[in-house]
């Protein structure tokens, strides 16, 4: 029997006073990835059809070797963002909530600087 | 967390039907769900067969008269009969809506009367708003000053000012929206909802208010404010026509704007 006022359960720990950055840093990443989704249009065009050589050096261009590391950076941290609004949404157990968000950021983490690398060599290594 | 099927307990069953008193022509069913508590049973779909020719035009009516002249033992909360209580909510053919301002004229064929979605069912169609005008308390409804009121007259408010409280003042706090958006089913116990997140809008708008710091500190929050996803079902259902989601995307903005 919870013998506490309702109003005791409401307030419960208190405003966390947090959320506001995570919430705008989700608007500014989305942003962002609306030129940067023509610009991979572009990538996936040439990816698809053209020479292994030719999309390389290509992509070896100081503009477009940028414009797929922003692209990476944006794309990974807005779906670590937005994941994590999917498992404080759906997963009410304390315990498995920190598992899931710590498990999903340190996996884009992971993807991120895995594509990063992959980057570098094509830039580096051609 | 989300569940995908009813508990045993909450499944419904069939119900009794009341048939229409002979030689009425002008019949509608109307589905109502029951619930006793003291019965130990599952819930059920009672139907009643309403004669409209002797009967008020509005949802409400029907239910009176469903409680007055064929069933006492139906359960509901009805005050104001004109939109103002707030009382009267419930889930009509499924939208989240005031019985007492919805003729029954605007819906065909059998009408399905339910309890507001996701909250605890007391009995019938009354639910258990406790937790609700508790998230209404803990926003302070109220003003909050440092400047002592003056001696002789009220706080005075320009007509500019005044207006920007107009679509907000209007809450009857009837609870429709809050029960009609998924955040609030899934996380009501951290999560504000669309009717609170606007009632408390409304005190950061007022310009006599001089809390609003302290207020937007309160709902900084990644529960209390931010399960809103501006899906926009309050807005959809909300039977005063206000806009929830505007007021909390506007909080949002306030937010934004004081970093």
């Amino acid at each position: 029997m919870d013998f506490r006022p309702p109003l005791a359960r409401v307030r419960g720990l208190g405003s966390a006073k947090a959320g506001s950055h995570h919430w705008w840093l989700q608007r500014v990443t989305a942003v962002a990835l609306i030129p940067l989704t023509f610009w991979l249009i572009v990538l996936l065009d040439l990816s698809f059809n053209a020479p292994y050589q030719e999309t390389v050096a290509w992509l070896a261009s100081p503009f477009n070797a940028a414009c797929i590391v922003f692209w990476i950076l944006a794309v990974f941290y807005h779906a670590a963002l937005g994941l994590q609004v999917v498992i404080e949404d759906y997963v009410s157990s304390e315990w498995w909530k920190i598992v899931a968000i710590w498990g999903a950021n340190l996996g884009f983490v992971f993807l991120g600087l895995a594509a990063l690398i992959a980057v570098f060599r094509i830039i580096v290594a051609g | 967390m989300v569940e995908f099927t009813l508990p045993k307990n909450s499944v419904l069953t069939e119900g009794k039907t009341f048939k229409a008193p002979k030689g009425a022509t002008n019949i509608r069913r109307f589905e109502v769900y029951r619930w006793d508590p003291d019965s130990g049973k599952n819930p059920r779909i009672d139907a009643y067969e309403v004669d409209l020719d002797d009967c008020g035009p509005m949802l409400l009516d029907a239910i009176l008269k469903i409680k007055n002249e064929i069933d006492s033992t139906v359960s509901f909360r009805r005050s104001c009969r004109e939109g103002v209580c707030g009382s009267c909510a419930m889930t009509i053919n499924g939208k989240n809506t005031l019985a007492c301002i919805k003729a029954i004229k605007d819906y065909e064929g059998t009408i399905k009367i339910f309890p507001l979605p996701h909250m605890s069912v007391i009995k019938d169609l009354v639910v258990d708003m406790e937790n609700f005008f508790a998230q209404y308390a803990s926003i302070k409804p109220w003003i909050e000053t440092q400047t002592p009121a003056p001696s002789d007259r009220e706080r005075l408010q320009s007509k500019e000012d005044r207006a920007k409280l107009d679509g907000l003042y209007e809450c009857v706090l009837c609870a429709c929206c809050s029960t009609s958006c998924p955040s609030y089913w899934w996380n009501s116990d951290r999560y504000l909802g669309p009717a609170i997140l606007l009632q408390a809008y409304r005190w950061l708008v007022d310009s006599r208010d001089e809390n609003t710091g302290e207020r937007l500190d309160e709902l900084e929050d990644p529960f209390k404010l931010y399960r809103c996803h501006t899906i926009m079902n309050c807005t959809d259902t909300c039977p005063k026509g206000l806009n929830p989601a505007k007021a909390i995307a506007e909080t949002k903005k306030l937010l934004i704007q004081r970093q």
